[in-house]
C-alpha cells in the first residue's frame, strides 16, 4: 500500500519539478525563474522527504531540513537583487 | 624530570614566549613591556648558566629530539665552547641594549612591539648558535632576517626605514638559500645534519669532488649575512633602524652569524686553497673598502656601519688565513669588537637623542655638553682604532702577527701585511674622526635642539662597555683568558695552539705596524680635505645600492614581462593556458603507458532516475551557453545545477557532500550577487570569429578528455586508502563519520593548513576592499529604478524568527559532527548563512549594533583553538592532532559524544564563519560607500 502511494507521489513530484524546470529554462522574465528555482528547491524537500521514507532512512532528512532552513536565503538574495540591486546595505 | 635535560631548548624558546609576555605587559603600561623583556633575558641567562661550569671543563652538551627524522631533521641543541660564548653574546648586550633602549624609544613609539621584536630576534639568534642540527640551524637563520626586517622597518613610517628592511631581508633571504643549498648537501656528503658528525668529517668532505659547490653556497649565506663585499651594501642602509637595533645586531650580533658559522664549520671545510683565497681575498677586500669609505661618511652611524663592514672583514680575513692563531686572534676580535662597537653605536644614538642630527658636519664641541659621554666615546673609539692599553690593540696586534704569518716564505703574499697596515691606517682616521668631528673642535651649530649630559640609563650600558675594553685591554689574560681557551677549543675541534695573551710582547714588527698605523692615520685624518675631494671626484659615485636596484627592477621587468605574454590579465588567457597544458600533459602521461582507455569492469545498470539527471544536466548546460550573456538569469540557472548536484551527492549515498555543496552553493548565490551589482549585468558580445572557434574547439577537447579520464577510472577495479579508513575511523578517531574523522584528525594536519589558508585569503581580501570606491548602477538589468523600501517588513521580521533556528541547526550539525554527516566546516557556513541573512534583511547598520563581534579576533582565535586542540594532543603523549574520546551525561540533552577533535573543529567553525562575514560584509560595505558617494555628488550638484 505504501510502496504504491510513494510511487505515485514521487511521479506527481517529478512532475512538478519538470514543470518548474521548464518555466525556469524559458523564463520569460528573471523573476519567473528566481520563482521557478525557489519551487525546485521546495520540490527537492518534498523529493527527499519521499526517498527517505522510500530507504528507511533518516539519513536524508537533514538535507531536506538544511534546504527548507536555507533554500530561501538563494531566493530573498535573488529577489533583493532585483529590487535594490545592493543585496546588503 | 630533570629540568636540565631540556635547557637548551628553554633558553632559545623562551625569549619567543616571552614576546608574547612583553606585548602583553606593554597593554598595561608601556614602561613594563621593558622590564618583562630585561626579567625574560634574565630567566635566560639563569637557564644557561648552570651548564657553563660543564662546558669550562671541556664537555660539550647536546640535547635532541626526533622531529622529522627520516628527512634528517632532529630538534636538537649544543652548548660548547663556542656556542656558549655566542649565547651568552648575545643575552650580555641584549640585556644592556634592551635597557639602553627603554630610555632611547621615546613617548611617541610603541615599546610593547619593539622589545618584542628583539626579544623574537633574540631567541632565533639563540637558535642559530645553539642548533645541534644544521637544518636547524638554518632555520633560525632565516628567522633572524625575518625577525631584522622587522626591527629595521620599526618606524615604518620612514620610506628609508621600510627600503633599508627591504634590501637586507632581500640580501640575507637570498643568501639564506644559497645556505640552506650549501647545508644540504653537506649533509648529504657526510651522511647526517648533525653538527658532531659534521665536525668530525672534515677529510672526506674536503676530497669529495661536490666541495666547493658547498664551500661556495655556504661561504654565499655566510657573507650575505656578515655583510662582506659583495653583499656589504645592505649594512649602512639598515641604519634606518632604531640606534638599539643597530648596537644589538648590526654591530654585535646578526652580522657575526656568518662569523659564526665560518667559526663553526672552520674544521670541516678550512685548510684548502680554496678557502684561504675565497674567504681570505674577501675579507682583506671588505677590510680595505669597509675602512676607506667609513673615512668619508658624514653620517655617524654610516661612518659605524662602514667600521663594522671593515671590522666583520678583518674577522673573515683571519679565518681564511686558516692557521690556528690566526682563529685565536678572530675569536678574540669578535668579543672585542662586540664591546667597543656596540658602545659607540650607543654613543651614536645618544648623541643623536640628545642633539637631534648624527651630521658630523653640524656636530662640533659636545664635550662641553656631555662630558661623561665625550669620555666614554674617546675611550671605545680608541679602542676601535687600536690604541695600546684597549682590548682593540690586542686583536689588531694577533691580526697583524697573523698578516705577517702568511705572507712568510711568498713573495706576492707580502702585500698582505701591507694591506693590513693601510687598514688599520684608516681605522686610526675615522675612530679620530668620530670623535674630534663631534666632541671636539668648534661649537655646534643649527643642531635641532639643546644638547644636555645622556640620561644615566643609557649611560649605564656604554659605561660597562667601555670598562670591558679597559680591563679586557690591561689584563687580557685573567678576563678572557679561560672563555677564549674554550671558545677556540670548541671552534677548531682540536687542542689548543700555544699563544700567550699579553699587553707587552716586546718591540717586534706588529708593533712597529701599530705604532705606524697610528700615526700615519693621525696625518691621513689631518689631510683629510684633500681626500675628500679626491674621493668626490672619483669615488663616490660607485655605489652598490644602485647596482642592486637595477638587479631588482630588472627581476620585476622581467617576471612582468612573462605574466603579460601569458595571461595578458585576463582570466580568459590564464584558463586557456592552464586547459591546454593539462590537455598536452594528459595525452602525453597517457601515450606513455600501454594500457586500454577503458578498464574490464563491467558498467552498472542505468536507472531511469540517472539517466534524467544526466540528461538535465547537459540540457541545462547547452542552455547555459545561449543565455550566458545574461549574468543574472545565468545565476539562477547554476543554482539549479548546485540544486541538481545535491541531489545527486544524496542519490548516491554522500549526504555530507550534499549538505555541503548546498550551503556552498548558497553562500556562492550571494558572494555573486554582491559583485554583480558594481559589474555590467549583461555579457559583452565577443566579435573575434576566430577566438570563439578555437574556445569551442579546446572546450570539446577538454571534455572529451575528462570524459575518457572519468571512464579510464570508473571501469577499474583499484583499491583506494580509503578503506584503511574505514576500517580506523571507530577505533583509530572515535567516531564513526569517516569524512569528519579524516578531516580533524588522521588529516588534521592538512586541514590545518587549509584553515591557515583561508584566513589569510579572507585577511587578503579584507585588506584589498579597504578603501575601494567603485561607481553604482542606478538601474536594474530590467531597465527599473530601484524599489524604495530597502528592508521589506515581512523579511525582516521572518528572519528574526529564523535566525535561533537556523543557529540551533548549525549547533546540531556542529555536535553530531563526528559520528554522522555534519562538522565544523558545513556548521560554519549554515552559522554564516544565519548571519548573512539578517545582514540581507535588516541592513548592515542594524545588524552591527547588535553583533558585536570582531571578524579578525574570530578568525584568529579560531586558528589559535585548532593549533592549541592539536598540541593539546602533544603533551599526553600522542602526535600532533591526534584525538581521543570521552562520554558526558547532560541533563535533559542525554549523553554526548565528546571527541577532543570536537575544539579542534570549533577552531574550523570560527575561522569559517569569520572569513566567510568578513567577505560577504565587506563587499556589501562597498556598496554603502559608493552609495553615499554618489549621494554627495547629487548633493553637489544640486548645491552648484
Amino acid at each position: 500500500m505504501l510502496e504504491t502511494v510513494l510511487h505515485i507521489a514521487f511521479l506527481i513530484v517529478s512532475v512538478a519539478m519538470f514543470l518548474s524546470f521548464y518555466r525556469l529554462i524559458i523564463g520569460p522574465d528573471a523573476i519567473d525563474r528566481v520563482l521557478a528555482l525557489d519551487t525546485l528547491y521546495i520540490n527537492s524537500i518534498a523529493i527527499l522527504i519521499l526517498y527517505g521514507i522510500y530507504e528507511t532512512s533518516s539519513l536524508y532528512f537533514e538535507v531536506a531540513l538544511l534546504i527548507s532552513i536555507m533554500g530561501f536565503v538563494g531566493t530573498i538574495a535573488l529577489s533583493k537583487f532585483l529590487l535594490r540591486g545592493d543585496i546588503i546595505e | 624530570m630533570d629540568i636540565m635535560l631540556f635547557s637548551l631548548p628553554i633558553v632559545v624558546l623562551l625569549p619567543f614566549f616571552g614576546a608574547i609576555v612583553v606585548a602583553l605587559a606593554s597593554i598595561a603600561n608601556r614602561i613594563y613591556a621593558a622590564w618583562s623583556a630585561i626579567g625574560i633575558t634574565v630567566l635566560s641567562i639563569a637557564c644557561l648558566s648552570p651548564l657553563a661550569a660543564r662546558v669550562f671543563d671541556g664537555e660539550t652538551i647536546i640535547q635532541s629530539w626526533a622531529w622529522i627524522e627520516r628527512a634528517g631533521l632532529f630538534f636538537a641543541f649544543r652548548l660548547d665552547g663556542l656556542s656558549m660564548f655566542f649565547a651568552l653574546l648575545i643575552l650580555g648586550i641584549g640585556f644592556l641594549v634592551i635597557l639602553y633602549g627603554r630610555y632611547y624609544l621615546s613617548s611617541k613609539d610603541h615599546m610593547g612591539r619593539f622589545f618584542a621584536y628583539i626579544l623574537m630576534f633574540m631567541g632565533s639568534m639563540l637558535g642559530v648558535v645553539l642548533s645541534e642540527n644544521v637544518i636547524l640551524l638554518v632555520i633560525f637563520w632565516e628567522l633572524t632576517s625575518l625577525t631584522s626586517f622587522l626591527l629595521i622597518s620599526f618606524w615604518q613610517h620612514k620610506n628609508e626605514a621600510r627600503e633599508g628592511a627591504r634590501m637586507s631581508l632581500g640580501v640575507t633571504a637570498a643568501g639564506g638559500l644559497a645556505l640552506l643549498g650549501g647545508v644540504l648537501i653537506l649533509g648529504h656528503i657526510v651522511g647526517s645534519y648533525e653538527l658532531s658528525e659534521i665536525l668530525k668529517s672534515g677529510d672526506i668532505v674536503r676530497e669529495h669532488p661536490l666541495y666547493l659547490t658547498t664551500l661556495i653556497l655556504i661561504l654565499i649565506g655566510a657573507f650575505a649575512k656578515s655583510a662582506q663585499f659583495p653583499f656589504h651594501f645592505w649594512l649602512p642602509h639598515a641604519m634606518a633602524a632604531p640606534t638599539p637595533v643597530s648596537a644589538y645586531l648590526h654591530s654585535a650580533t646578526m652580522v657575526k652569524a656568518g662569523i659564526f658559522l665560518l667559526a663553526r664549520l672552520f674544521p670541516v671545510l678550512s685548510g684548502t686553497q680554496e678557502w684561504l683565497w675565497i674567504v681570505g681575498g674577501i675579507g682583506m677586500t671588505t677590510l680595505l673598502i669597509g675602512a676607506y669609505t667609513a673615512m668619508f661618511k658624514t653620517d655617524l652611524k654610516g661612518l659605524l656601519a662602514y667600521s663594522t663592514v671593515s671590522h666583520l672583514g678583518l674577522i673573515t680575513a683571519l679565518l681564511g688565513f686558516g692557521s690556528k692563531l690566526a682563529v685565536v686572534a678572530a675569536l678574540f676580535h669578535i668579543m672585542n669588537h662586540a664591546a667597543f662597537k656596540a658602545a659607540l653605536f650607543m654613543i651614536a644614538g645618544a648623541v643623536d637623542h640628545e642633539t637631534g642630527t648624527r651630521d658630523t658636519r653640524k656636530l662640533g664641541g659636545l664635550i662641553k655638553y656631555m662630558p661623561i659621554t665625550a669620555i666614554l666615546a674617546f675611550i671605545t673609539s680608541a679602542a676601535m682604532a687600536g690604541v695600546p692599553m684597549l682590548n682593540g690593540f690586542l686583536s689588531k696586534e694577533m691580526f697583524l702577527t697573523e698578516s705577517l704569518a702568511v705572507s712568510e716564505g711568498l713573495l706576492w703574499a707580502s702585500i698582505v701585511p701591507i694591506l693590513a697596515t693601510i687598514g688599520s691606517i684608516l681605522a686610526v682616521a675615522y675612530s679620530i674622526k668620530f670623535v674630534k668631528e663631534v666632541f671636539l673642535g668648534e661649537a655646534s651649530k643649527d643642531i635641532p635642539k639643546i644638547p644636555h649630559e645622556t640620561p644615566y640609563g643609557m649611560l649605564v650600558p656604554i659605561g660597562i662597555f667601555a670598562t670591558i675594553c679597559i680591563a679586557v685591554g690591561l689584563f687580557p689574560a685573567f678576563m678572557v683568558g679561560d672563555l677564549l681557551g674554550i671558545v677556540v677549543a670548541s671552534s677548531l675541534q682540536a687542542t689548543l695552539p700555544k699563544y700567550e695573551l699579553a699587553l707587552w710582547h716586546g718591540v717586534n714588527l706588529p708593533l712597529m705596524m701599530s705604532m705606524t698605523a697610528l700615526i700615519v692615520g693621525a696625518v691621513v685624518y689631518a689631510s683629510r680635505t684633500r681626500l675628500y675631494r679626491l674621493h668626490q671626484r672619483y669615488i663616490e659615485s660607485i655605489n652598490a645600492k644602485q647596482y642592486y636596484d637595477m638587479l631588482i627592477d630588472e627581476l620585476f621587468a622581467l617576471s612582468i614581462y612573462i605574466s603579460r605574454k601569458f595571461d595578458k590579465g585576463s582570466l580568459q588567457h590564464a584558463s586557456v593556458w592552464v586547459i591546454v597544458s593539462s590537455i598536452a600533459l594528459g595525452t602525453i602521461g597517457f601515450c606513455m603507458i600501454e594500457a586500454p582507455l577503458i578498464g574490464d569492469r563491467s558498467m552498472l545498470d542505468l536507472d531511469l532516475v540517472t539517466l534524467l539527471m544526466g540528461v538535465g544536466l547537459i540540457f541545462v548546460s547547452l542552455i547555459m551557453i545561449v543565455i550566458h550573456r545574461q549574468r543574472i538569469v545565468s545565476l539562477v540557472v547554476v543554482g539549479f545545477v548546485g540544486l541538481a548536484i545535491s541531489l545527486g551527492f544524496v542519490k548516491f549515498s554522500a549526504p555530507d557532500l550534499a549538505l555541503t555543496q548546498l550551503s556552498v552553493e548558497i553562500v556562492t548565490i550571494i558572494l555573486l550577487l554582491l559583485a554583480l551589482y558594481f559589474i555590467p549585468k549583461n555579457t559583452p558580445i565577443e566579435h573575434n570569429k576566430k577566438r570563439i572557434y578555437r574556445d569551442i574547439f579546446i572546450s570539446l577537447l577538454s571534455g572529451a578528455g575528462i570524459t575518457a579520464f572519468t571512464m579510464a577510472i570508473l571501469t577499474r577495479d583499484f583499491s583506494s586508502i580509503s578503506n584503511f579508513f574505514l576500517e580506523q575511523s571507530v577505533p583509530g578517531g572515535g567516531g564513526t563519520n569517516v569524512v569528519n574523522v579524516i578531516l580533524v584528525d588522521f588529516r588534521g594536519f592538512d586541514t590545518l593548513g587549509e584553515i591557515s589558508v583561508l584566513a589569510i585569503a579572507g585577511l587578503g581580501i579584507f585588506a584589498m576592499l579597504k578603501g575601494m570606491r567603485l561607481p553604482e548602477y542606478t538601474k536594474n538589468c530590467s531597465g527599473l529604478s530601484w524599489s524604495d523600501d530597502p528592508h521589506p517588513m515581512i523579511m525582516s521580521t521572518l528572519s528574526r524568527v529564523l535566525f535561533p533556528l537556523m543557529l540551533m541547526f548549525a549547533v546540531f550539525i556542529f555536535m553530531r559532527g563526528h559520528n554522522l554527516p555534519g562538522g565544523g566546516f558545513i556548521a560554519g557556513l549554515i552559522a554564516s548563512i544565519a548571519i548573512t541573512v539578517q545582514y540581507l534583511a535588516n541592513g548592515i547598520s542594524w545588524t552591527q549594533a547588535r553583533l558585536k563581534a570582531n571578524m579578525h579576533m574570530m578568525i584568529g582565535f579560531g586558528l589559535l583553538i585548532a593549533t592549541l586542540a592539536g598540541i593539546g594532543s602533544m603533551f599526553v603523549g600522542y602526535p600532533f592532532l591526534t584525538s581521543t574520546v570521552g562520554h558526558f551525561d547532560l541533563p535533559i540533552v542525554g549523553n554526548i559524544h565528546v571527541a577532543s577533535a570536537i575544539a579542534f573543529d570549533l577552531g574550523v567553525f570560527l575561522v569559517v564563519v569569520g572569513v566567510t562575514l568578513m567577505i560577504l560584509v565587506g563587499i556589501g560595505k562597498l556598496g554603502a560607500v559608493a552609495e553615499s558617494k554618489s549621494l554627495d555628488n547629487k548633493e553637489i550638484e544640486e548645491g552648484a
